[in-house]
Formats: structure tokens, C-alpha cells, sequence
């Protein structure tokens, strides 16, 4: 179902130059292009719900249309009279699932769990389904239902007056010194409220599934950034074994956090499927992406920076709150980067969230980070301005040379390296200081830099390498590639450690029967995958060469050797001496079919628990603080940014970024994913916001023509720097995270280039045009 | 999306016979009929493909004026090399709409007949109450979210804007849109939503758009589109303007204008006060920015669409100045 071969669709991976040592492209550090480019830039990529199924039903959601009360009746009749309807379902004849372990291993109370509701928390909700023989029928159908409501009164955001203070989320207080003291003590004082609006993942390919049952076996096609996380939900949800429940998702046609967890609209699709004892898809509608899980939550910050006439940090003082929906728990950690990026004697972070009526907010690229450092990185802007200090220099002057919250020495931190690498390379020291100095005829030209940086989050992972007879390799893991890179990394990681070209190298990804794995979320996934894979390559490898030395048909069994190189494909002895073959050659000397080694990287005396609870939950991932030092990923945004003195558009017109995430394991995909970081970011500034109708509840701009995120011509040109060293603390390869850095930091530069453009300081995203005129 | 009756027209006649049964639509490019059919907002009982009708995709251009066949593609009249040349302001609209899968699919007499972007009319589902879908229903976009909302025409039934940029450009040419036994000027084919926001064009059923023509002028031949939005490319107008110029001998002194706003009015707005206060002036800033206030002589905001009472003069004023630049 999800093979990959590498083999016919290698493209243009000669033409690669090497880099970081790598002796040739198809090693770890080499720029090969993505594998799978050619199979999605041709449409031969079958994504998950394109997979044709024999017998398939098409499911049609029903939302609510209030945003609190109660479902008082729905009248499912005429729906249920229309033409090819097979079922409309209802929390009356919904089976009964149970609620499932959460993503942090949290055991489920026993409650029953249904997908459609009769308590109505947010406009959008899921209330009833249509099943139907057509999708055209089943969305006529779904319109015939009609539901009645007892509405009562919304609480639609967190400037309702309604809202009220929200609930303090303890652990996400920090606090050393005395911040408040040393605040009011300080010479130079600046306080300011900065806020981001929802904001939402807006992937390409929308969510949905097809769901088929066979017997109490589930198959589940579904783009998915956690396989296994996704097929123990299912399984919970339908009281059968985890090992009965297959997830396939072979591409994610983009996901930003938004695609690891199985959500109400799957449980839908998959009860109906067993309801009707046939396969059953569901794909929510662009509108219906708002509603049927969670964007980022809308957050409101408060900065307090005390520092001397040199500006010097003093203290910090943050209060963060984030909206969260009535029955849902979401913190969007609001404090992850003020309490890291400046050294400072005193500090103190509180942060609450709101409950308000909307779907439960979720990830979207940098959670917490980034709206953390639209923050800081605006405040310290500020500062610089209040002092008279250049703001890169202010940045330098307060550089944490280790982690002030954990008073751990850094793993590895080249911010300053991305600092200077980012300003050489932009020219920032031609800057003119003051605000409104440059222009071009109508258009104020600023300048802005900012810094960001996500923390390397660690886990184990577990990988099966095989070398086949015709001596190609293959791995196999249930880790995703929804367009990082996963495919052509492992297939580097592979093809280096056994020796072969990685064109030889299958990469199977996407399919839970494959060797398990953990999320792809928090930038993880490739550090974990290649230091498993390495693992398991490496086992492979022994094998091989052990066989090549010690089995009495091999060619080498007469050299009496130690050891043998294996490189490109081919064995010899390490002095070259004696003979030299082929991999197929040798294993067919032999007599085997292949070679088959399973690594992990899980602690030696893991149980089987300990495994299932590893990939299923993140419950046993590791802190990025744990031992001796603090690790995290290191950037630095330099942005040009034009904007019209007389019509308040601002353009982007350059983007310089040093760039710290360790040894990069592709550099030309390292390189695309922080662009894409910074494109996003640019968006985020300037365009993106969830637009709530205050006297409904419901987003209203939802769909991508009204919910404008960047295009093409919205990007100037984007130069990345690589600063970053090997980090041997962080992963087993060297690398820090890389998806998720590139967009933290980016809309406080363009907001920080926006006051020098304009003299206007806005704290409120995005920075649309009326802000400015 | 209901079922409903597919009928492939093979002749102009035929096509405006069926379109004057009860239900029927016509489909051309179906960029914005298929559009709200997913929406739920048309639900029609007959579609009427005229996509297959010979000669309607023409486009001639001579000393006379434009003619542009109703099934032309907006790609294609983008790119017309005589279009550019005698209305670069036809050409600049077309190019700034829509993306361009949309404009290479799109025809310009479908383009005409788009329908507001308020998100109030495209969801029946989440708000009934609309009078342009449902007259007498009310509106649900005042006191609502309304940024991308009318400030001038409105009504107390109805203050959507009309979103398109080629009407814009064409009602400051004078242009006039042909339905077969009859031609209306564009100016009066789009219609001020007063008390009955449901009718948007003067088109009666049965009648059908086979072309527009655009008159020649020197003033069309000297002229621009300016639109501003957020984004820069695939958003519509914050607030637009068609221009266009002509001097008198001296290079300096106008002898005539022409200027239409778009993004900021329920129609493709005229702005004949505008041309009127600068026709015999010499172009100076001072003087244009100061007659750029008459184009929102009038204008009413609702709540967040405020911005569009400054923004719209200041656009106005940029493009008078941008074709004086070029003298």
C-alpha cells in the first residue's frame, strides 16, 4: 500500500552537492531533493482518502449553528426519505464508545464518548451525520435535517466581558528574584499588551478518512501525523485490541500540528462504517477545517521590562492567557520564551486561560513559542528604542550565556553566530536608526530583527532496516512524511550506514503495521527516526559483514578477517586485499534471501508497556532540560519590510535569517522547512485571523479565500544561514528541531520593522492596513 | 447541492429559452455558480451549459472600441495586446482578480454577474436572514462583521460590496453590456440594492449577456487600476480605482477624466464628482487630493469598514497622480 520505491523516482539526486563532511549527496548531510517529489509533483502520490475502495458510503456532517445550549430535537425524517441515504446518525442511535487515553497517557475516565452532541459548546459542532451511497446525496440529505435548539448565551472570545480572569494554570508559573521589586526599582521601564488572534493550520489537504471494518479488525486511511498515537484512540474509542487497528497514511498533504490526533468527525466515519458493515468516508468541507478541531488559540500577553540606562534586563515580568473552549483544556505556553532568550536577575510568569464557546484550540507550528516570542521579541524592541540602543545590540547585551530558568549551561547555542551570520549578510549595520529615516516615494522602508527558538524534544523510536537479495535495503518505520523530508532523510541515514547508493535504499513509511513511532510534532521526528534507524542499520550491517566473515560459502571466509568495508554497494576487506563483491553476490554466496534487524532506541530494560506507551503517548518523552543541559533550536530574523504611507499595506520585501539547528541531516530540506517557517510567519504577521461574529459565535471568514494566508506574491526573496554545529546532546546524529523554528520570531521582526518603517508600534496581530493609515 | 436538470445549449436562443424557465442558470466558467451551489446560496433546478456556443469568445478591438464576446476568458482579455494598449486599466483589473486558475477558467460575461463576497449571504445556513438571498429576511451582516463591507450605496436592506474589479474599470469607460435584442449601458446595469437587494442587474429572465463593448477614448487609452488589499495578490479590493486621463495640449491641464471606485460601494461606483471638480485643472497634488474627497461624498460606515472612508480618496488620488507621472 505505502511502498515507496525510492529506486524509479530518484530524480535529480546526483546532481546534489555535499556539505557538513558528507563524502557524497545520498549521505546524512548531503542536498538530496525529496524522493517523493517527483510522485506528487506528477499526482502518482495516492494520499489517503484518494485510496479506491470497493463499496464505499459517503458521510456528511451536520453542525451546529449556535454556539451554547442544548440540542432540543432533531427531525431526521425527511433526510432520512431523501435518495441513497443508508443512515442518518444521531446521538440517539450512535453505538456507545468509550472515552480514550489522551495524547499524555492520561487514563480515561469511564464515561461513554459520543462524537455528536447534544450540549452545544461552539458554533460548528458536530450534531448529527448523513450517510448516503453518494457524497452529492449525502449532502443533500444533510441539509433536510433539521435540528432544534435551546440556545442560551455564548461567550464568544476573550473580550467578552463574560470571560472574566480565567483559571491560573500553576504549572506554568516561573519565578526567581523578585521581578516585581526589581521592576519598580529599575531606571528604565517599558510595559506593553501584545496579542495574536485564532489563527489556523489551513493545510492543503483537509481532513477526512475512510473507515472499513472487517469483522472487529478497522482499517483507517487517514493523513496522520501519529500513526500510532491515532490507531490506539480508534481502538479505545471501539473497545478492540490496538493491534487491530490499521492507520494508513502513505502522504499529509501538510498537517502544522494539526493531524496527530483521531477527532470526533473520525470516530463519525468509523461508527457508521460499523453500523452499515461497509467502508465509509468522511472529508470535511474547508469551512468545516475551522470547526472540527482547533487552530491556535487566541492569546493575550502582558511584557514588563525593567532594565538600567545601559539597557540591561533588570527583571521581567509576564502575564499570559490564552483562550480555551468550556469543555476542553488547551495551554498555549505563553512563557517558554521570555524565560530562556535573556539573561535577567529577576522574573516572574504567571498564565491563566479563558474558557470560551469554541472548539478545543490545538497545535499549529510552534505552539507556545510563538506567540511567546511576539512578545519578548516585540518588548525588546521597545526597550532598545527607550534607551537609544541599536536593537540587535540590545540583544547582545542581554545574551543568556545559560539557560537562566533551568541554570543549566546551553547543549549548544550559536544564536550569536545566527546574530551576526543574519546581520552581516542583510547589511543591518547601514541602518538608520530612527523610525521613518528611510523611504522610497511613497513607501517607508524599516528594518526589524528578532530572535526565536523551540526546545529540542526527544523521544525513543524503533525502526526495522532489512538488506534484500538483489542488495537494496529497506526500511519500514509507521513515522510520517507530510513533506519535511522523511522519506529521503532515512533513506540517507540508511544508505550511509550500510554503504550503498541511496537510490538502493526503500523508505516505507505511513502504514501502523510498520515498526512503531512516536508523533510527528514538536520538530522531533527526524532526530528520533535517524538515530533509529542508524541503529538498526548498524545491526543490519553486523549482520552482514559477520555472515560475509564467518559463513563458510562466503568469498571472504578464507581472509580470515576482522572486519570488511562495505561501500557502495559492494564488500571488500578494509586493505583491499582479497576479493570484492556485490551485496546480492555475497547473500546469494550464502544462500539468504535477507537480512532483518529491528532497532530501538529505548532504554535496555524497557518493557512491552513501556514500548506501547513510548509510541502511543508522549508520556515518555524526554525533557528537553533533562541531565546536565538545556536544548533548543536558535534563530535570528532580519526583515526589510515597505510599507505605504498612504494606503497602510505593508510588504515584505527581504527576509535574512541566521539559523541554529544543529548538524542539518539535509541541508536543502532543512533549508525549505525553514522557509516554509518563515513564509508562514510572514503570514501570520500580516494577514491571518480567525474573524468571530460577536453576536454568533461563528468564524465567519472560514474558507481560503476570506482567511488569507501568504501567497507567492506576498514572499520576497528568503535567505537562511546554517550556524548551527553538532549537537551530540540533543540527538544521536547531531540535530536540533527544524520544522517549527523557522516561523518563531518571525512576526515580532515584521512588527519591530514596522515601527522603524512607521513610528507606529503594533501589538496586535496581524498588522493589516487600517492599523496603519 | 441538490440535483438538478443539465442542459447543454447549442444555439444563443436556446440558451436564453431555457434560461427563462423557473430555476434555471446559466453555467459558464462556473467559478462562482458551482462556487454557491457548494454554499448552499443557489440551488438551481436547471443548469444551462453555454460553454459549447460558437462565437461568443471573441474579442476585436479597432478605433471604435472594444468588443468582447460574453465566453472570453479573463486570461485572454488580460492578455490582449490591444486591450493593454487602448485599455490598460481593463487589462490591470483583470490581471489583479481572482487567481489566475480562476481567471483562465472565468468569462467576462460570468464576471459580470458575480455576486458580493459578504459572508452573511454565502452561509443560508448559520444566517437566514439575508434580503439579497431571501427578501424580507433582514440582514445579518449590520451590526456584524463587517470590514469588507459597502460604505457607499448602501441600504437599511442590504450594505454588501460588489467585488469585482472589471466592472470597475469598465463603468469608467462607458462601457455597454449587450443582451442580445438590447444593450444597457454597464453604469445602469448594476443596481443600487435599495429596498430590493435581491435584483443586482438589470437582466430579465430570458435575456443573456452575449458581449460588452467598451468605447474608445483617449482617456481609456491613458488609464490605470490601482487596487489595495492586505494581501498581494488573490484578496479583493480593500478599496480600488479605475482611472483614466486626458490632457490638453499644454500636457498639464485635464481636459477630461475619469474615475471609478471599487471595493467600497454595493455597485461599481462612478465617481463623477471627482472628474467634474478636476476637469480644466492643472494636475497638482494638492488640488487632486482635495477632489479625491468627493468620491466618498456620502459614504456611510458600518462599524469596521470605517477605513475604507480614508483609504478609498487616497487611492483615488494615487492613480490621478500615477497618470499625470506618465505625461
Amino acid at each position: 500500500m505505502t511502498v515507496h520505491d525510492v529506486r524509479s523516482r530518484h530524480g535529480d539526486s546526483k546532481r546534489g552537492d555535499a556539505s557538513d563532511g558528507a563524502i557524497f549527496a545520498e549521505a546524512v548531510g548531503g542536498r538530496l531533493s525529496r524522493v517523493d517529489g517527483p510522485a506528487k509533483i506528477t499526482g502518482a502520490a495516492k494520499y489517503a482518502v484518494e485510496q479506491q475502495i470497493d463499496g464505499l458510503s459517503h458521510a456528511v456532517l451536520v453542525e451546529s449553528t449556535i454556539a451554547a445550549g442544548k440540542v432540543r430535537s432533531i427531525d431526521t425524517a425527511a433526510a432520512e426519505s431523501a435518495p441513497g441515504v443508508l443512515l442518518v446518525l444521531t446521538p440517539d442511535n450512535a453505538l456507545r464508545l468509550n472515552t480514550a487515553t489522551d495524547w499524555l497517557g492520561t487514563p480515561p475516565p469511564d464515561i461513554p464518548y459520543c462524537p455528536l452532541a447534544g450540549d452545544i459548546t461552539f458554533s460548528g459542532q458536530h450534531v448529527a451525520a448523513v450517510v448516503a451511497e453518494s457524497f452529492e446525496q449525502a449532502v443533500a440529505a444533510a441539509a433536510l435535517v433539521k435540528v432544534a435548539y435551546d440556545e442560551t448565551t455564548a461567550i464568544v472570545d476573550l473580550d467578552d466581558p463574560k470571560a472574566g480572569d480565567g483559571i491560573p494554570i500553576d504549572t506554568m508559573t516561573k519565578e526567581w528574584g523578585d521581578a516585581q521589586a526589581a521592576f519598580a526599582a529599575a531606571p528604565v521601564r517599558i510595559c506593553a499588551a501584545y496579542n495574536t488572534p485564532r489563527e489556523y493550520q489551513a493545510p492543503m489537504e483537509p481532513h477526512g478518512l475512510i473507515a472499513k471494518w472487517q469483522g472487529d479488525r478497522l482499517t483507517v486511511w487517514e493523513p496522520s501525523q501519529w500513526l500510532d498515537g491515532m490507531a490506539r484512540t480508534y481502538a479505545e474509542w471501539f473497545g478492540v485490541p490496538f493491534e487491530n487497528v490499521r492507520l494508513v497514511s502513505p502522504f499529509i498533504g501538510g498537517g502544522f500540528g494539526s493531524k496527530a490526533f483521531a477527532y470526533g468527525y473520525g470516530a463519525v466515519a468509523a461508527m457508521a462504517a460499523k453500523m452499515l458493515g461497509r467502508p465509509v468516508k468522511l472529508v470535511v468541507t474547508r469551512p468545516q477545517t475551522f470547526t472540527a478541531y482547533g487552530g491556535r488559540a487566541a492569546t493575550r500577553q502582558t511584557v514588563a521590562l525593567g532594565a538600567n540606562a545601559e539597557g540591561r534586563i533588570q527583571s521581567i515580568v509576564h502575564r499570559g492567557v490564552n483562550e480555551t473552549s468550556v469543555d476542553g483544556m488547551w495551554v498555549e505556553p505563553l512563557g517558554s520564551v521570555t524565560s530562556i532568550m535573556y539573561a535577567t536577575p529577576n522574573f516572574s510568569s504567571r498564565q491563566n486561560v479563558v474558557r470560551v464557546n469554541t472548539v478545543v484550540p490545538g497545535a499549529l507550528r510552534a505552539p507556545g513559542e510563538n506567540p511567546s516570542a511576539f512578545g519578548i521579541e516585540s518588548a525588546i524592541d521597545e526597550l532598545a528604542y527607550e534607551v537609544g540602543i541599536d536593537p540587535l545590540e540590545i540583544r547582545l547585551r542581554n545574551y543568556a550565556e545559560q539557560d537562566p530558568e533551568a541554570k543549566k549551561p546551553w547543549s549548544t547555542r550559536q544564536l550569536r553566530e545566527a546574530f551576526a551570520a543574519g546581520a552581516e549578510a542583510f547589511g543591518w549595520s547601514k541602518r538608520a536608526p530612527e523610525p521613518r529615516s528611510m523611504r522610497d516615494g511613497n513607501q517607508l522602508i524599516g528594518w526589524g530583527v528578532a530572535a526565536g527558538t523551540y526546545p529540542v524534544r526527544r523521544a525513543y523510536g524503533e525502526a526495522m532496516v532489512r538488506i534484500l537479495a538483489d542488495g537494496s535495503v529497506e526500511v519500514e518505520s509507521s513515522s510520517i512524511d507530510m513533506g519535511q523530508g522523511t522519506y529521503t532523510i532515512l533513506a540517507q541515514t540508511a544508505a550511509e550506514v550500510v554503504g550503498v547508493p541511496a537510490e538502493d535504499v526503500v523508505v516505507k513509511l505511513g502504514d501502523s503495521r510498520y515498526a512503531r513511532a512516536g508523533v510527528t510534532g514538536g520538530s522531533r521526528l527526524a532526530g528520533v527516526m535517524t538515530g533509529a534507524v542508524h541503529k538498526a542499520a548498524t545491526a543490519a550491517l553486523d549482520q552482514l559483514v559477520g555472515l560475509a566473515i564467518s559463513d563458510p560459502n562466503s568469498p571472504f571466509h578464507a581472509l580470515q578477517a576482522n572486519t570488511l568495508v562495505v561501500a557502495n554497494g559492494r564488500i571488500a576487506s578494509p586493505r583491499g586485499d582479497g576479493p570484492e563483491v556485490s551485496i546480492a553476490e555475497l547473500l546469494g554466496s550464502v544462500g539468504r534471501s535477507q537480512i532483518e534487524a529491528m532497532g530501538d532506541t529505548m532504554p535496555a530494560n524497557s518493557t512491552a508497556d513501556d514500548r506501547y506507551k513510548n509510541y502511543t503517548t508522549i508520556a515518555t518523552a524526554l525533557s528537553h532540560t533533562e541531565g546536565d543541559y538545556s536544548r533548543h533550536s536558535w534563530c535570528a530574523h532580519f526583515v526589510e519590510v515597505r510599507v505605504d504611507e498612504d494606503f497602510g499595506t505593508v510588504r515584505v520585501s527581504r527576509v535574512v535569517s541566521g539559523l541554529d539547528s544543529g548538524r542539518l541531516y539535509n541541508p536543502k530540506l532543512a533549508e525549505s522547512q525553514w522557509k516554509g517557517g518563515i513564509i508562514m510567519g510572514i503570514g501570520q504577521a500580516l494577514l491571518e485571523e480567525g474573524i468571530v461574529d460577536r453576536r454568533h459565535g461563528r468564524i465567519v471568514n472560514n474558507n481560503l479565500a476570506d482567511y488569507l494566508i501568504a501567497t507567492n506574491a506576498d514572499i520576497p526573496d528568503i535567505e537562511v544561514i546554517s550556524v548551527g554545529i553538532p549537537d551530540p546532546q540533543s540527538s544521536a546524529l547531531g540535530g536540533k528541531g527544524v520544522g517549527e523554528l523557522g516561523i518563531v520570531g518571525v512576526a515580532p521582526a515584521i512588527a519591530n520593522a514596522v515601527f522603524h518603517a512607521t513610528g507606529k508600534r503594533v501589538r496586535d496581530l496581524p498588522i493589516t492596513l487600517e492599523k496603519l493609515i | 447541492m441538490r440535483d438538478f436538470y443539465y442542459l447543454r445549449a447549442n444555439s444563443i436562443d436556446a440558451a436564453r429559452q431555457a434560461a427563462a424557465l423557473p430555476g434555471a442558470m446559466l453555467l459558464a466558467g462556473g467559478t462562482t455558480l458551482i462556487d454557491l451551489a457548494k454554499c448552499g446560496v443557489t440551488e438551481p433546478e436547471t443548469v444551462v451549459d453555454i460553454t459549447y456556443l460558437k462565437g461568443l469568445d471573441g474579442i476585436t478591438v479597432d478605433d471604435r472600441g472594444a468588443t468582447i464576446g460574453a465566453l472570453a476568458r479573463m486570461s485572454s482579455v488580460a492578455d490582449h495586446a490591444e486591450v493593454k494598449s487602448r485599455f490598460p486599466a481593463v487589462s490591470d483589473a483583470l490581471w489583479q482578480a481572482a487567481s489566475a486558475q480562476l481567471r483562465n477558467m472565468a468569462t467576462i460575461g460570468g464576471n459580470l454577474m458575480q455576486r458580493t463576497r459578504c459572508p452573511y449571504f454565502r452561509d443560508p445556513a448559520n444566517f437566514p436572514a439575508c434580503n439579497k438571498r431571501t427578501p424580507g429576511s433582514g440582514c445579518s451582516a449590520i451590526g456584524g462583521v463587517t470590514r469588507g463591507h459597502a460604505v457607499l450605496g448602501t441600504s437599511e436592506a442590504c450594505i454588501a460590496t460588489y467585488p469585482g474589479d472589471l466592472a470597475t474599470a469598465l463603468v469608467a469607460f462607458d462601457a455597454v453590456v449587450h443582451l442580445g435584442d438590447r444593450q444597457v449601458a454597464v453604469d445602469d446595469f448594476f443596481l443600487l440594492p435599495g429596498a430590493t437587494p435581491e435584483r443586482e442587474h438589470a437582466i430579465a429572465p430570458g435575456e443573456m449577456i452575449t458581449a460588452i463593448n467598451i468605447p474608445a477614448s483617449a482617456a481609456a487609452k491613458r488609464s490605470t487600476y490601482l487596487k489595495v488589499r492586505d494581501r498581494q495578490s488573490y484578496e479583493f479590493a480593500a478599496a480600488s480605482a479605475a482611472v483614466g486621463i486626458e490632457f490638453e495640449a499644454d500636457g498639464r491641464t485635464i481636459r477630461d477624466l475619469r474615475v471609478a471606485l471599487g471595493g467600497v460601494a454595493t455597485r461599481p461606483w462612478r465617481a463623477r464628482a471627482v472628474e467634474e471638480a478636476l476637469k480644466g485643472k492643472l494636475l497638482e497634488a494638492d488640488i487632486v487630493k482635495q477632489a479625491s474627497l468627493l468620491a466618498i461624498e456620502g459614504a456611510v460606515a458600518h462599524g469596521a469598514n470605517h477605513y475604507k472612508i480614508e483609504l478609498a480618496p487616497r487611492v483615488v488620488a494615487r492613480a490621478i497622480l500615477k497618470m499625470g507621472e506618465t505625461a
